[in-house]
C-alpha cells in the first residue's frame, strides 16, 4: 500500500507565528475544478493585529544596520533557492506549467537577491549633501515611511507578492500584505520561508482573504504609514486612495505587468516607501588661517 | 550692590521709528488675472479688496477667478506646454528662469515694502528672508532645466505638463517661488492661485514674468477663495496639484484627485517640538526658540510650537527665555526695528486668540511680553504657555500664531516619545553639544526637517517637506524636481 | 580669595554655538538707530568711553594732551558729556590724575605686566599697588593667557583675586585678551573665571593682539554677566576695546548691552569701550545730527 501522504495545513503569517484567523473561517480557492485547500479567511482583526506586530517590529527591522538587512534579505533568497521545488510544485497545484512555475521560482529568488543589494545602496543614490548659503552643514536621507499595506497582485502568486515586499523591506519598513485570493499557497510557504530566514518577526506579516473585506481596513488604518495597491481595478484603487486620505497615506499603484522583467527592478520602487530628511547643523566658522572668530 | 535680579528692558534708551519709505513702491488700484500673457478681466466681474492687516486699510482690488476664468487659465496652460514650453530647448527654458531671478533682484525693495504691506510681516524678514530666497529659488531651478538627466540615474524624465498650484498667506512671494520655479525648470506650465489675503506680491511677480519675456500662457495667475482653488484641483486638464495650507484643506483636495491620474504634493501643517537638553547651549538655544516660534508672526507651518526643555535647566531657560521676549519690538511691519508684525488677517487673530483663552481656561499659565501694541490693525503680543500637557489643545493643535506651549522632560525617551506623539511631521528642533546625542535625536524624529542647534533656516538646495499628516513631496534642492516629472 | 563666594568647576562652563551667536549679532547689526534714539546712544557713547594711550613712546606731553581732549572733547559743543577715564601705563597715573583734578574723569591704569602677563604674580602685584598708589580709580589687569591654555584654571583664578585684594578700592578691569583664546568656548570659560575671581569689568582686549574686540566676542561676555547676575543678583561691568573707531559700530555694541542686559547697564559704571580714536567719530556724528551736515575730520581736534 502507498504511504498516506500528509498534507499541509495552509495557516497566516502574524507577528513571526502562523495563527489561524481568529475568525475560525476559511474559504476553499479552486482552480479549474480542483479545491486548492482550506484556507484563511483572515478578518479585520487579524489585520489590526498584524498592524500591531509590523509596528513594534519596525525599530528591530529599520534599526539593523542596512548591511545587516542585506544580508537578511539575501538569507531570504538563499532559503528559497533551497525549497525550490516545493514552490515549483505549488505553483503547478495551482495551475501553472513546469516550465513557467520554474522561471517564476526564479525570478523571485533573483528579484530578492536584486533588492537585498540595494539595502546598503539606495540611500546613498537618492541622498544629497545640500551646499545651503549659510553656515550649516546639511544633508537629505531617506528614512523608512514605517508600516506598509501591500495588496499583492491576484494573478501572480509568488512573484507577484516578492516584487512587493522586496523593495518594501530593502527601505526598512515592515508590511502586512494580503495574498492573492486565488492563489495563496505559495505566500505562505513563502512566511515560512521569512520565518527560516533571519528576518525578525513582525517585519512581514502575511494574511490571505477576500480583498472585498480588507482592502477598506487596509487602506483606513491610522497606524499604517503607505500602501502598495498592486493591481488595475479602478474601483477598488478608488477606494484605497480615498480611504487612505484620512491620514495621508502614500499610496503607489503598481500594475502586475511585466512581472519577469528586469525593467521592474529598480530603486525607484524602494524611494516610493521612504521619507526624505533634511538635517541642519551649524558649521563653526574658524579656519586654521587665523580668520579668527 | 545686590539689587533684586531681574533685568530691565521697558525703560531707557528707546528707538525712534524707522519706516521703511513706500514712495517707490508701484501699486494700482486694481489687479486684473493674468492668463496667457495677459492682463484679464473675471469673467464674473467681480473684485475683493485686500488689506493692510497693520492699519486696516484697503491697498487694492483683486480679480477674483471663477470656474470658467481657470479654465481659460488652464487652457492657455496647455496651449503654451503642447505648443511652446515642451518643445524649447531645456536650456532656454532655463534662461528664462534666470531672468525671473534677477528681476526680482531688482526690484526686491519693492516686492519686500508689499508683502509687509499686504501680509502684516515685518519688513525685516520681507527683505532679509523672503524676497531673497524666493530670488534664489529662480537661480537655483533655473540651472537645473538643462541638467535634469542627471538628478535622475538611469531614467530619461518626462514632464507632467499643467500644473495648478494653490499657495498659502504666510509666504506668498517666497511660496510662489517654492512652487513656479521647479515646475518651469522641469518643464511644466503653471496656474498658480494666490491666497485671498495676500495676493499682491504674486501680480508684482507677474508684472516680472511678464517683463520676462517668458511665453503667453507658460505661468498664468489667479486670485480667489477655496472655490477658486477647487477649480484648479477638479480641472480635468491638470496634471500636477501643489499645495500648501492646512492639513484639512490638504486632505479635500487629495479627495478630490482620488481616481485621476493627477500627482500632488501637500505641504500642511505642523506642531513642530524644540527640544533643549541641559547640556545645550542655552542661550543659542533661547536665540533659536524665539526664532522658532515668533518668525512671522508664528505663521510658519514648521513653527517651533512646542518647546521641551530638560528639568533640570527649565527655570534658568524659561527666564532667559522671558528676557529675550522683552526685547522683541511689535509693531508697524514696515519698522526696519519691528521684531513681530502685524497679524495677517483679522480671522487668523481670532483663532490665536482663541486658543489662548482655550490655553488659560485648560489652566495653563500664560506670559506675554509687556510692549505696547497700536491702537489699529490685528496684533498678538509674542505670547508661551507654561502648565501644559501632551493633552492640552495648545499643545496638540496647530494655533499658527505667536503662541509657544512649553513643557519639560527628564530623560531622552521621554522627549522622543512627547515629540513625535503628534500626527504632523514636519520639522523639529534638537539643541545639545553632544554630537552622538545629536545624531540619535535627528534620526529619531519623525519630521521632514530636523534642526539641530539651529532653527527656521530654508535654502533653496535644501528639500523641505513632511512627515505623516505634514503631507508629501519635497520642495527645494534635488529632491524638489521629482513632484514635477514623470521618471 | 575674591570678594564673590560662589565657586564652578570652570572646565564645565556654558556651550556656545559661534554660528548662533553669529545669528544673534546679525540681528543686533540690522537695528535701524536713527534720529533721537541716535544722538542719545551717541551721548552714552561719550560717556562710555575709556580715552586710552597704551604706547611705549608715551611720555608726559602725550599724557597731558590726551587729558586735555578728555576735558575739553570739542570746544564747539560744550553741553556734550565728557569721557569716563583715561586709561595709561602706571607710570604715568599720578600725573594723569593731577590733569583731571576738579573733572569727574577717571584715571583708569593698565597693570600686571600689560599687555602679555608674562611675570610673577608678586611683580603684577607690585605693578599694580604702583598704579592704585599713584591714584588710579581703576585698574586693567590682563590674565595669565599661558596659564589659561595649559589648564591651570585655578591659578588664573587666584591670580585675579590677589590682584583684586591689591586694587583697594579701585575698580578691576579683567582684560582676558580674547584674540590668544581661540574659541568663544574659551572666552566663555575665561570671562566666567574672572567674574568668579572678582572682577568688577571684564574687558575683550589689549589693543596689541588682533583681533580685538568684536561683537561675537562681547556677546558671549555679556551671556557670561547675565548668568552671573541671575545667579547672584549682583552686576559686573563689560568693556570692548580695540577696534571700535566708529560711531555706527559703538552704537551696534550699544545695541547688544541693551538687549543682552537690559537698560540697567547703560551707564558708564557698567558699560565702557577702550578706544581712542572713536571719540572724534561719536563727535562728527553728533554734530552732523545736530546740524544736518557731513562733517570733515579737520574741524575736531586730534590728541
Amino acid at each position: 500500500m502507498d504511504r498516506v501522504e500528509i498534507l499541509k495545513t495552509y495557516k497566516i503569517y502574524i507577528g513571526g507565528a502562523f495563527p489561524r484567523t481568529e475568525s475560525g473561517r476559511y474559504y476553499v480557492p479552486v482552480h479549474g475544478n480542483k479545491q486548492l485547500g482550506n484556507i484563511c479567511l483572515s478578518s479585520r482583526k487579524d489585520f489590526r493585529n498584524a498592524v500591531v506586530a509590523a509596528r513594534s517590529a519596525c525599530g528591530k527591522w529599520s534599526g539593523k544596520s542596512a548591511a545587516n538587512r542585506s544580508q537578511v534579505m539575501y538569507r531570504i533568497a538563499e532559503i528559497l533557492e533551497g525549497r525550490k521545488s516545493q514552490f515549483v510544485q505549488e505553483l503547478q497545484f495551482q495551475g501553472s506549467t513546469k516550465s513557467k512555475a520554474e522561471q517564476e521560482v526564479h525570478a523571485s529568488i533573483d528579484r530578492l537577491i536584486y533588492y537585498a543589494g540595494w539595502c546598503d545602496k539606495f540611500s546613498q543614490v537618492f541622498s544629497s549633501v545640500n551646499p545651503v548659503a549659510s553656515a550649516h552643514f546639511n544633508f537629505t536621507a531617506p528614512e523608512p515611511m514605517g508600516v506598509i499595506s501591500i495588496c499583492a497582485p491576484e494573478d501572480s502568486g509568488l512573484l507577484g507578492l516578492v516584487d512587493a515586499v522586496a523593495p518594501v523591506l530593502a527601505g526598512g519598513n515592515t508590511c502586512v500584505a494580503l495574498a492573492s485570493e486565488g492563489m495563496p499557497l505559495c505566500a505562505i510557504t513563502f512566511a515560512e520561508v521569512l520565518n527560516a530566514s533571519d528576518v525578525p518577526g513582525g517585519t512581514v506579516n502575511i494574511l490571505t482573504g477576500k480583498r472585498t473585506e480588507l482592502l477598506e481596513h487596509m487602506a483606513s488604518h491610522m497606524d499604517v504609514n503607505g500602501f502598495l495597491y498592486c493591481g488595475s481595478d479602478e474601483e477598488e484603487i478608488r477606494k484605497v486612495q480615498s480611504l487612505a486620505v484620512e491620514n495621508l497615506k502614500r499610496v503607489s499603484i503598481s500594475t502586475s505587468e511585466k512581472l519577469l522583467s528586469s525593467e521592474r527592478q529598480n530603486p525607484y520602487c524602494i524611494e516610493d516607501f521612504v521619507e526624505m530628511k533634511t538635517t541642519w547643523h551649524p558649521i563653526e566658522i574658524i579656519s586654521g588661517s587665523g580668520s579668527g572668530y | 550692590m545686590a539689587k533684586s535680579p531681574k533685568l530691565e528692558f521697558d525703560v531707557g534708551w528707546d528707538l525712534s521709528p524707522a519706516p521703511e519709505s513706500t514712495d517707490h513702491i508701484n501699486l494700482k488700484g486694481q489687479y486684473d488675472l493674468f492668463i496667457n500673457g495677459k492682463w484679464t478681466k473675471p469673467s464674473s466681474g467681480k473684485y475683493f479688496k485686500t488689506v493692510n492687516p497693520a492699519n486696516e486699510k484697503v491697498l487694492a482690488e483683486i480679480a477674483e477667478a471663477n470656474e470658467k476664468d481657470i479654465d481659460k487659465a488652464v487652457q492657455a496652460a496647455r496651449k503654451a506646454y503642447v505648443e511652446v514650453w515642451s518643445k524649447m530647448p531645456a536650456a532656454e527654458r532655463g534662461k528664462y528662469i534666470y531672468r525671473i531671478a534677477r528681476l526680482i533682484q531688482e526690484r526686491a525693495r519693492e516686492f519686500a515694502v508689499i508683502e509687509s504691506m499686504d501680509g502684516g510681516k515685518a519688513i525685516r524678514e520681507s527683505r532679509d528672508v523672503d524676497v531673497p530666497l524666493a530670488a534664489g529659488h529662480f537661480f537655483y531651478y533655473a540651472g537645473w532645466a538643462d541638467k535634469l538627466e542627471y538628478a535622475f540615474p538611469n531614467r530619461r524624465v518626462h514632464s507632467l505638463g499643467v500644473a495648478g498650484q494653490i499657495i498659502p498667506w504666510n509666504f506668498p512671494l517666497l511660496m510662489a517661488a517654492w512652487k513656479i520655479a521647479p515646475a518651469l525648470a522641469t518643464g511644466n506650465t503653471v496656474v498658480i492661485k494666490s491666497a485671498e489675503t495676500t495676493p499682491l506680491t504674486l501680480y508684482k511677480l507677474a508684472e516680472v514674468i511678464e517683463a520676462s519675456g517668458i511665453p503667453p500662457g507658460v505661468v498664468n495667475i489667479v486670485s480667489g477663495a477655496g472655490e477658486t482653488g477647487a477649480a484648479i484641483v477638479n480641472h480635468p486638464d491638470v496634471d500636477k496639484i501643489a499645495f500648501t495650507g492646512s492639513t484639512g484643506v490638504g486632505k479635500i483636495i487629495q479627495r478630490a484627485v482620488v481616481g485621476t491620474n493627477k500627482k500632488t504634493t501637500l505641504e500642511l501643517g505642523g506642531k513642530a517640538a524644540n527640544i533643549i537638553f541641559e547640556d545645550a547651549p542655552l542661550d543659542q538655544a533661547v536665540e533659536g526658540v524665539i526664532n522658532g516660534i515668533y518668525f512671522n508672526q508664528g505663521h510658519v507651518c514648521c513653527a517651533g510650537s512646542r518647546l521641551f526643555i530638560q528639568e533640570s535647566v527649565s527655570d534658568l531657560v524659561l527666564r532667559k527665555l522671558k528676557d529675550r521676549m522683552e526685547s522683541l519690538i511689535v509693531g508697524d511691519p514696515l519698522d526696519k526695528n519691528t521684531d513681530i508684525g502685524a497679524i495677517n488677517s483679522k480671522e487668523q487673530l481670532g483663532t490665536i486668540n482663541h486658543f489662548i483663552k482655550t490655553g488659560k481656561d485648560e489652566g495653563a499659565e500664560m506670559y506675554q511680553n509687556s510692549c505696547s501694541l497700536p491702537d489699529k490693525g490685528y496684533w498678538c503680543r509674542p505670547t508661551l504657555f507654561t502648565n501644559v500637557s501632551q493633552s492640552s489643545k495648545i499643545v496638540q493643535e496647530e494655533i499658527f500664531g505667536p503662541v509657544l506651549a512649553v513643557q519639560t522632560f527628564r530623560t531622552i525617551d521621554e522627549v522622543i516619545s512627547k515629540a513625535n506623539n503628534t500626527p504632523y511631521g514636519l520639522s523639529a528642533g534638537v539643541w545639545t553639544d553632544k554630537g552622538s546625542k545629536i545624531f540619535n535625536l535627528t534620526s529619531q524624529m519623525k519630521a521632514g526637517i530636523v534642526w539641530a542647534n539651529t532653527y527656521n533656516k530654508f535654502d533653496p538646495t535644501s528639500p523641505f517637506g513632511g512627515y505623516k499628516e505634514s503631507g508629501f513631496g519635497r520642495e527645494g534642492g534635488l529632491h524638489g524636481l521629482k513632484p514635477y516629472l514623470k521618471i | 580669595m575674591g570678594n564673590k563666594n560662589k565657586f564652578s568647576d570652570f572646565r564645565v562652563t556654558a556651550r556656545i554655538d559661534q554660528v548662533g551667536i553669529g545669528d544673534r549679532i546679525a540681528r543686533i547689526r540690522s537695528r535701524s538707530i536713527k534720529k533721537e534714539a541716535k544722538l542719545q546712544g551717541l551721548k552714552m557713547i561719550l560717556n562710555m568711553i575709556d580715552l586710552t594711550t597704551l604706547e611705549g613712546a608715551d611720555t608726559t606731553g602725550k599724557v597731558q594732551q590726551l587729558c586735555n581732549k578728555a576735558k575739553f572733547l570739542h570746544a564747539s559743543n560744550p553741553e556734550l558729556p565728557t569721557v569716563a577715564a583715561v586709561c595709561v601705563y602706571p607710570n604715568f597715573v599720578s600725573q594723569a590724575k593731577k590733569e583731571l583734578e576738579k573733572t569727574r574723569i577717571k584715571v583708569a591704569s593698565v597693570a600686571t605686566a600689560f599687555p602679555a602677563g608674562q611675570s610673577s604674580m608678586e611683580v603684577k602685584i607690585k605693578d599694580t599697588k604702583l598704579a592704585v598708589d599713584g591714584g588710579a580709580d581703576e585698574v586693567d589687569m590682563v590674565i595669565s593667557r599661558g596659564r589659561f591654555h595649559q589648564g591651570e584654571y585655578s591659578y588664573v583664578y587666584d591670580e585675579i583675586a590677589a590682584v583684586k585684594e591689591a586694587c583697594g578700592k579701585a575698580r578691576l578691569k579683567v582684560i582676558l585678551e580674547t584674540g590668544e583664546l581661540g574659541s568663544l568656548d574659551k572666552v566663555r570659560r575665561a570671562s566666567d573665571i574672572a567674574i568668579y575671581a572678582g572682577a568688577d569689568f571684564i574687558k575683550t582686549s589689549t589693543g596689541k593682539i588682533k583681533p580685538a574686540a568684536t561683537l561675537p566676542v562681547t556677546c558671549v561676555m555679556l551671556e557670561a554677566i547675565r548668568d552671573y547676575f541671575y545667579e547672584t543678583g549682583s552686576m559686573v561691568g563689560m568693556k570692548p576695546a580695540g577696534g571700535i573707531s566708529n560711531a555706527k559700530l559703538a552704537l551696534q555694541y550699544l545695541m547688544l548691552v541693551k538687549e543682552t542686559l537690559g537698560n540697567g547697564w547703560l551707564s558708564n559704571e557698567w558699560f565702557r569701550y577702550g578706544a581712542s580714536s572713536l571719540a572724534n567719530d561719536v563727535l562728527m556724528q553728533i554734530e552732523k545730527q545736530r546740524t544736518g551736515i557731513y562733517q570733515s575730520k579737520d574741524y575736531f581736534s586730534k590728541d
